[in-house]
């Protein structure tokens, strides 16, 4: 501390480390030496039982980039979010845009769009396995058909792709509701006047300007779909023939650390996944000073 | 003039139309689950012909089946004791730590921050192997304090109600520093009451993420005993997993509380969850 404090700042400096205390320990307790441990673990076979790890040097990251089902559930991670993200923010954004408005029975919408946002994944995901179910489900009773929802690869990915879109909705909506109250109203006007159709002041006027809440989305949602793990986990029988085609990276990393007990190769599962998102955050970083529309 | 508002009409139409069949797909699976968890096992797969409704009687007793075979009585308290610990925690620490960064000049201040920064870019999963270790070693497996563990402190809480602090106007403390007013004197009756919302935001959040999480619940609390409301339906659906109407009778306990305190406190629910800046 410097000596040429008042005892007046003397004062309010021991204060503040005094609160921030309890936060800071907790935090290098419970993350970052957490995250050294994980590094340090990636590095080490775990032994019989959990006990006595010994170091191997990169013999798990070897066997980690050598494994097909690394690859394939990091593609299968992808593949999710190449379905929630954007069918995500973009139905989100039409009901936005239509909630925006003075609408009839515009809250009680908006209540039953978040809805799922409040349910535990877990119920969700165990409701949807039922709709999908191929001899008794609603979807295959009511369209008459026999499609295996979840059991066919070729579909099974699109089929959880779907119930964490329809998670999401909600969710992404009410931000992007935030977004437009933000837009002066007096752009539309002057727009209308000037005889600009609704859909031309969409593209020309909302996109532009919402285009800040529009990526801030767009990038959680990246980072959260490349995490997901309790669709895969609920929906996913261990014996189902499409796992392997749907498994996430997380999923993956579930398994081999608690199922399996192999908490060295799950750490190296979880390196690859921090490099992967820290790769993305970085592109994401650079598209966002060329895409963003700034005022 | 007439067909500007025949078109005013016809937009009103074609934006209910809209909202009314989004409603409706948002709501099917809840009305699934519900009618399902009504049925006998029997009914729930009897396809043809194809019953949408039950049609032998509603069946409220799967209900209480369900309840009493696994327990629901257990599940809840566990979830609420994990909930309740939890939003403490993460208030207590968050309310502090949220000041001192937002309001009074430290050593390290700007450093310190950094770190809560840094770990809340960092995916969760990263940190989830040695929490286990740590709970293991301390004997806490298939204890509420394991369940609470990871969430004792909140960098995202200490995020949230520093700029909850920040955006109090200045002079407010300064005309009680002038009184002579300490700097807890100051924290507790000034300064802490006006971030309320911030509050009310972050137990929210911290609540529902709570509930909400199956990972770790699965890892600390294997014992069926032991466990919260999610990772319980993941055991039940290991055992249950073709008894339709017991599984949606369970899915529907699992959801009914939070949804009904959702549906109450809908305004400050939206908002919390809002803040949370993707981290549900």
């Amino acid at each position: 501390m410097g000596k040429n404090l008042s005892p007046k700042e003397r004062t309010e400096a021991k204060w503040g480390l005094l609160f921030v205390a309890p936060t800071m320990i907790g935090l290098l307790v419970l993350n970052f030496y957490p995250i050294f441990n994980t590094v340090y673990q990636s590095f080490c076979k775990t032994g019989d039982f959990g006990r006595g790890n010994t170091f191997v040097g990169f013999a798990n990251y070897q066997k980690v980039f050598a494994a097909a089902e690394t690859w394939q559930s990091l593609w299968n991670t992808i593949k999710y979010a190449l379905i929630e993200v954007p069918f995500g923010v973009i139905i989100a954004l039409l009901l936005a845009v239509l909630l925006n408005k003075k609408v009839a029975g515009r809250s009680v919408y908006r209540t039953i769009f978040f809805l799922p946002m409040v349910c535990a994944p877990a119920a969700v995901a165990m409701v949807w396995k039922w709709l999908y179910n191929t001899q008794f489900g609603l979807l295959n009773n009511v369209f008459h058909t026999s499609v295996a929802w979840i059991s066919d690869p070729k579909v099974a990915w699109i089929s959880i792709g779907v119930i964490g879109v329809w998670s999401i909705i909600g969710y992404n909506m009410v931000l992007f509701i935030g977004g437009l109250q933000e837009i002066p109203g007096d752009y539309y006007e002057a727009a209308s006047i000037d005889g600009a159709s609704g859909i031309r002041q969409f593209f020309n006027i909302t996109v532009p300007l919402l285009s800040p809440t529009t990526f801030f989305i767009v990038q959680t949602r990246i980072i959260g779909a490349l995490t997901v793990f309790d669709l895969m986990f609920m929906v996913m029988d261990k014996t189902n023939v499409a796992l392997k085609n749907v498994q996430s990276i997380v999923y993956l990393f579930y398994q081999y650390a608690f199922t399996n007990g192999n908490k060295g190769y799950g750490a190296t599962l979880v390196m690859l996944l921090l490099a992967f998102i820290m790769i993305v955050t970085f592109i994401l970083q650079q598209a966002e000073k060329r895409i963003v529309y700034h005022n | 003039m007439k067909s500007a508002e025949a078109n005013a009409t016809r937009n009103k139409v074609l934006t209910q139309v809209v909202l009314i069949i989004m409603a409706f797909i948002m709501l099917v699976p809840f009305a699934w689950m519900i009618l399902t968890a009504l049925k006998t096992n029997q009914e729930s797969i009897s396809v043809n012909p194809f019953y949408i409704l039950p049609h032998g009687g509603w069946h409220w007793e799967n209900f209480a089946t369900v309840w009493k075979s696994y327990n629901f009585v257990i599940l809840y308290k566990n979830t609420l004791l994990m909930i309740f610990f939890r939003v403490v925690c993460a208030c207590l620490t968050a309310t502090m730590a949220g000041y001192a960064f937002g309001r009074l000049k430290f050593p390290f201040k700007k450093f310190l921050f950094t770190l809560v920064l840094v770990q809340m870019m960092v995916p969760s999963q990263i940190f989830i192997i040695p929490q286990y270790l740590m709970v293991s070693k301390m004997g806490m497996l298939n204890t509420t304090f394991g369940l609470v563990w990871p969430g004792i402190v909140t960098a995202f809480g200490t995020y949230l109600l520093k700029t909850g602090y920040e955006g109090l106007p200045m002079d407010l403390e300064e005309a009680a520093n002038i009184d002579g007013c300490s700097v807890p004197g100051r924290f507790l009756h000034i300064m802490m009451p006006l971030t309320r919302s911030s509050m009310v935001s972050l137990g929210i959040f911290t609540a529902v993420f709570a509930f909400k999480d199956l990972m770790w619940p699965m890892i600390v609390c294997t014992n069926a005993n032991t466990t919260t409301l999610s990772a319980g339906l993941a055991k039940m659906q290991g055992q249950y997993g073709s008894e339709y109407p017991t599984m949606m009778a369970a899915a529907t306990l699992a959801v009914l509380p939070m949804v009904i305190i959702y549906v109450i406190f809908q305004k400050q629910f939206v908002e919390g969850i809002a803040t949370s800046g993707g981290k549900l």
